[in-house]
């Protein structure tokens, strides 16, 4: 039984999540940032609180393990855009990460023959660059399909894209790509800040890369663009009539999913200082897509919710680790059965000026619909 | 620098991609005849999915694993036989036989009750609740990773070591290109059994039952069909024809009884499905056959290891100029 049930039922009990959800939207935008910012700190924080119910178990090094959890959400982030806010299932994403790595690994390590002493942070550049017109190039042929059809194809880019890393000996292969390039600095000793080994500077560069592209999406989300996308997802035929032109922002929602992947193959590479063609098969999309639906597609804090989940299950608990994918599996079919929208739903909400305008004509903040982004999505037709 | 690209792409020798129509056509028979072995067994894959498709509308994603479960189910029945892996049995030519039509029995029927399960478990709930199509597709993906997942952690992520029951000699030749008695046997055995699966579908009255359900749900209900009957039928027969498909492909190559041995064939069924008009049983022959072939063909021009991205470049370029596939006719309209 979901949220939405109890509400609609004769039961006066508002359900928890609810209360919280209106708690929050009855605060002011002033109050609101009061509470982020310590939270905010709170995560910064978080390689320092290395105790009992948090920490790892011997063995896994909580740093990295912090790391790791925060790569996978902001690759999450980025699978949310296409999936969750757009509406198009997305079997293949682990290509674009795996372009991001492969243009961090042909950058900055010896073993490439386009190797040069770039600047890191052209590096990022040039692999989102290249993630984005990679997305361009699959999203032109394969978004003209829909719903499962398009889950299919981008399965067979994303295989494709590994099968590449594969074959071309310019890739290669198996043998990989060995010490990457790190980000620049020296600690005050003159030691390098960035290392394989310590996973603190990873986890605050990747916590701030995951700050600044929540707001970007966020204030995607509120512009024109976002609310196509809504449009597209809730149904793409009726958005097309209305004058949106489907097919273009669907591949923006592509290119922007694209991007964050890449960066955040970018990032994985480097700490890693490796990169060879294991790893980015589906099983590995599979699983950030589990993150993604777990927590609730279409919803920011769903995701990262699920992300975590996903991620730092199995270096918690080392019981998890081996049984993983079979768990996360097993949970998409319990979860799909009782509750499709995932965790935490997608809302829909009136936004930016609207929320105000609301609240200002009706002194009270607007009610928060829990239906799933996936409730209308069966009435689209095939192909 | 970027200026070494050239250089780079010709790293490791220029071969590792060759556009070679002389060996295209040097092959061109060995290939053909190759690719209908191969083929059918895509076919026989590839009706499960169709059929299901045609019935529900659903891109079965764990079907895959319906098969590589029947290839275990006939893996274990010739161990239990007392066949060793390692060298090829010598048994005689009766006793092989008797044993091969057990493991079919053996493979046919664990597909065919994963295949049920599936059905029962993680579909019918969906079904009931009336939920979207993509919630659907993600419990298959669900669904597959799981079986995928329980059977790595039972057996190990290692293949089985090989059971080989009958050695590969030439029968016959045709076109200078020998044809091997398994091939034979292959190509033969998955023929009967996918005519057998058209004409239930088309000549009997289950079958028509199923072509009910396929063109309307709403009005075959009405009309006296049992629907969750039908629905459960259509995968029943779409996983007995997997589990026989998982026998042939172990008897071609042994060593293919791995957990993950089902994702890439799946997906190559999937194509083959779409490339002969999903939805119909025949396209599913048709499209199987084609793109057993065609495989080869690609793998004759551009080298061995592009073989699977043919069948991914395939299944693109249909999806995007020809979704409705060679036949395109729906399993609803086919004719009698």
């Amino acid at each position: 039984m979901n949220a939405h049930h109890f509400r609609s039922g004769t039961a006066t009990k508002v359900p928890f999540g609810q209360r919280i959800r209106d708690w929050w939207n009855g605060l002011s935008r002033f109050h609101q940032w009061a509470i982020i910012i310590p939270v905010v700190v709170l995560v910064y924080l978080m390689p320092f609180l290395n105790f009992f119910p948090i920490t790892t178990e011997p063995g896994t090094d909580f740093e990295l393990a912090l790391f790791n959890t925060a790569r996978i959400v902001l690759i999450a982030i980025g699978l949310n855009v296409v999936v969750g806010q757009a509406g198009l299932l997305d079997l293949g994403y682990v290509g674009f990460f795996a372009i991001g790595a492969y243009v961090a690994a042909l950058m900055t390590s010896r073993d490439s023959a386009l190797y040069a002493e770039y600047p890191w942070l052209l590096v990022v550049v040039v692999g989102i660059a290249v993630t984005m017109v990679s997305g361009v190039i699959i999203g032109t042929p394969t978004l003209r399909l829909r719903g499962d059809y398009l889950a299919i194809v981008t399965l067979g880019f994303g295989e494709i894209v590994r099968l590449l890393a594969d074959n071309i000996p310019a890739l290669r292969g198996n043998v990989g790509f060995r010490n990457l390039e790190r980000p620049p600095g020296e600690w005050s000793d003159g030691t390098r800040i960035f290392t394989q080994g310590d996973g603190i500077p990873w986890y605050w560069l990747t916590v701030t890369a995951i700050i600044a592209v929540l707001i970007l999406v966020g204030n995607l989300e509120r512009s024109r663009v976002g609310r196509a996308w809504v449009a597209i997802r809730e149904d793409e035929d009726a958005a097309e009539i209305m004058g949106v032109p489907t097919f273009r922002f669907k591949v923006w929602a592509f290119v922007i999913g694209a991007a964050i992947g890449g960066l955040s193959g970018v990032l994985y590479a480097g700490q890693l200082g490796f990169v060879n063609n294991a790893r980015f098969d589906v099983v590995t999309s599979v699983l950030f897509l589990a993150a993604v639906i777990l927590g609730g597609s279409g919803n920011k804090v769903g995701v990262i919710l699920g992300a975590i989940v996903i991620a730092y299950t199995p270096e918690r608990f080392q019981v998890v680790s081996e049984y993983r994918y079979l768990i996360f599996g097993l949970a998409l079919i319990v979860l799909m059965i009782f509750r499709p929208q995932g965790l935490l739903g997608a809302r829909q909400r009136l936004l930016a000026r609207g929320r105000q305008a609301y609240k200002r004509l009706v002194g009270k903040p607007e009610p928060v619909s829990t239906e799933s982004p996936m409730k209308d999505a069966g009435k689209r037709t095939g192909v | 620098m970027i200026g070494n690209l050239p250089t780079v792409l010709a790293q490791g020798g220029v071969d590792w991609i060759s556009f070679d129509i002389g060996r295209l056509v040097d092959q061109f028979w060995y290939n053909t005849v190759n690719g209908l072995a191969y083929g059918s067994i895509y076919s026989l894959v590839a009706v499960g999915y169709t059929l299901v498709y045609g019935v529900l509308k659903l891109i079965n994603f764990a079907h895959s694993e319906v098969f590589i479960v029947g290839a275990f189910g006939a893996y274990f029945t010739f161990q239990f036989l007392g066949y060793e892996s390692g060298g090829i049995a010598q048994a005689p030519l009766i006793e092989t036989i008797v044993n091969l039509v057990l493991a079919l029995a053996v493979a046919m029927i664990c597909s065919g009750l994963v295949a049920l399960t599936l059905e029962r478990v993680a579909y019918r709930p969906l079904r009931r609740k009336k939920a979207p199509r993509l919630v659907f597709l993600i419990t298959a993906v669900g669904a597959s990773f799981a079986i995928q997942q329980a059977i790595m952690l039972w057996r190990n992520p290692n293949p089985e070591l090989a059971i080989q029951l009958v050695a590969p000699q030439p029968l016959f030749e045709v076109f200078g290109v020998s044809v091997t008695n398994i091939q034979l046997t292959v190509f033969l055995a998955a023929l009967v059994l996918l005519l057998v699966a058209d004409s239930f579908i088309n000549r009997t009255r289950l079958g028509r039952g199923i072509r009910a359900v396929a063109q309307d749900p709403d009005t075959a209900t009405l009309m006296g069909v049992n629907k969750e009957r039908v629905i459960m039928l259509t995968f029943v027969i779409g996983g007995l024809l997997a589990g026989a498909a998982a026998l042939f492909y172990i008897m071609q190559i042994p060593q293919g009884v791995v957990y993950n041995g089902g994702f890439l064939l799946g997906i190559k069924a999937f194509t083959a499905a779409v490339l002969g008009g999903i939805g119909n049983l025949r396209g599913a022959l048709l499209g199987g056959f084609l793109l057993g072939v065609f495989e080869n063909y690609g793998q004759s021009l551009l080298g061995g290891q592009w073989r699977d991205v043919v069948a991914f470049v395939v299944l693109i370029v249909i999806l995007m100029f020809r979704p409705t596939g060679i036949l395109g006719e729906s399993l609803g309209k086919a004719r009698v």
